[in-house]
């Protein structure tokens, strides 16, 4: 069932590395939605089974030959799946795009996180410890980020080393780092390591989707809110307070389901290999 | 000079690099979806001419550097500095060897050339894209052998060496580009 969830309301994100854009709307501070997750789970506790949105979303700050501030966003969830068979659902979508617009077979595969940073780059990025992080970060070249989190080391990594190596067509990541869960659940892999049920879809080495096994309990996600926000005041970020009607949503029970949601733009400008997103926009920011 | 955010970094900025002067040739805004965004930069070292490549993290910011591109005529060298004038002032600048580089083998009297200036002093000089200048020194022409694509070396009166055609001789005057020391013809009377 398509769902069509607000873009502007009280709440937003606590996330430590995305910024809602403010708007003032009935005499008081509101958000420009980030992405449509937060509604559609409300929808999803209250029975509404699976569920699209294709729907803009808003970004401070976010703008590049990837990036527009405002931005088109298909989000799904699928009950009692898990996150594979999800991944194949994404690798559907796409192989289809390709077949009808292109006329072309793209390639599809997967790779475990941890697998292919250490092919890359010699550690295994969920036992390394944050100090060995540091110093490899430093040793790469990037100084500033000698004292960053763990979670912003490896992204760093990953962005700068893992991601240009990964093989053409859709490739997807998948049992990202604990710390970087966001709203996955975790578990402990074969190898013993606590990793996350979060998986990234990359385009050609562009990044097209976000995807979880979804965390369930809503103790757990209220303390990775809790921590969100301490981030924030150690970061001297904007302060976000926690959406307390989602939190109250997730206390009468979310059911077991996986989500993702894909860049549509990103698509567009796979499908039409255009280089900047603006190619693939009629009014990006700059003529906005 | 103020500061910078990389946010507005665009290319022809120039700013202040590990104590260099540096013009920004391209930046590239890159995030992760959920983790936290930074900013290829590539830029030119106006000292050096070397482009190198360096990341920040979105929102740092930088010195600007005090650069400033202006066109002015150049007059003469004595051996130790080149000297240009501004048109408008007057004001004349002296540049050292390093600083005039390559552009030394373009540079005729009276030609209007593009002199950076960093602080107030001359850091590199670009000659015209197009100058005339005289054959000094050649091989004997051959007349009537114009049809021929053959070439030879023929030196300029400034010191560079091009590679022009058969039929011309020393005293001829020519046009070359100097971004590739191609010839480009006879200059016109």
């Amino acid at each position: 069932m398509e769902v069509d969830p607000p873009l502007l309301a009280t709440t937003s994100v606590t996330d430590i590395n995305i910024e809602s854009i403010g708007a003032q709307a009935m005499g008081q501070s509101c958000f420009l939605q980030t992405s449509p997750e937060f509604f559609m789970k409300r929808l999803l506790v209250s029975g509404a089974g699976d569920i699209y949105s294709l729907g803009k979303v808003f970004r401070e700050a976010e703008q590049g030959s990837r990036h527009n501030p405002e931005f088109t966003l298909l989000e799904w969830y699928r009950l009692d799946w898990d996150e594979f068979q999800l991944i194949s659902e994404v690798e559907n979508l796409v192989i289809g795009a390709y077949q009808s617009i292109q006329n072309i077979e793209i390639p599809v595969s997967r790779i475990n996180y941890g697998d292919c940073f250490e092919q890359t780059l010699g550690i295994d990025p969920h036992k390394a410890k944050l100090s060995i992080l540091q110093s490899l970060v430093e040793e790469k070249g990037y100084p500033q980020w000698g004292s960053e989190t763990r979670a912003n080391c490896l992204d760093l990594l990953f962005t700068e080393f893992v991601e240009p190596k990964l093989s053409k067509g859709l490739v997807t990541v998948h049992d990202y780092p604990a710390c970087q869960a966001a709203l996955a659940q975790t578990y402990k892999d074969a190898k013993g390591r606590l990793v996350s049920r979060r998986f990234e879809s990359f385009l050609n080495g562009l990044e097209l989707a976000n995807g979880y096994f979804e965390l369930t309990d809503a103790e757990q996600q209220s303390q990775r809110f809790q921590h969100d926000v301490k981030q924030r005041q150690q970061a001297n970020k904007p302060v976000m307070s926690i959406d307390a009607k989602l939190d109250q949503a997730m206390r009468q029970g979310l059911p077991s389901c996986s989500g993702v949601a894909l860049g549509v733009d990103r698509l567009l400008m796979q499908l039409s290999q255009a280089q900047s997103i603006n190619e693939v926009l009629a009014f990006p920011w700059d003529r906005c | 000079m103020g500061n910078y955010s990389t946010n507005e970094f665009r290319s022809g900025l120039k700013v202040m690099l590990d104590g260099d002067p540096c013009s920004i040739l391209d930046n590239e805004f890159v995030k992760p979806g959920k983790g936290q965004a930074f900013n290829r930069v590539k830029l030119r070292n106006l000292k050096t001419g070397r482009v190198l490549e360096k990341t920040f993290k979105s929102g740092e910011s930088v010195e600007g550097a005090d650069v400033l591109d202006m066109d002015m005529q150049y007059l003469y060298e004595d051996g130790d500095f080149w000297y240009f004038m501004e048109p408008d002032t007057f004001e004349q600048h002296q540049a050292t060897e390093t600083a005039v580089g390559d552009a030394k083998l373009w540079l005729k009297e009276q030609d209007t050339c593009m002199v950076t200036l960093y602080n107030g002093s001359p850091l590199s000089v670009t000659p015209p894209i197009h100058v005339e200048l005289e054959i000094v020194e050649t091989d004997p022409g051959l007349r009537g052998d114009t049809a021929q694509g053959g070439s030879k070396p023929a030196r300029l009166v400034t010191g560079a060496t091009v590679k022009v055609p058969l039929f011309l001789d020393q005293g001829d005057v020519i046009k070359v580009d100097t971004r590739t020391a191609e010839y480009q013809g006879r200059a016109k009377d």
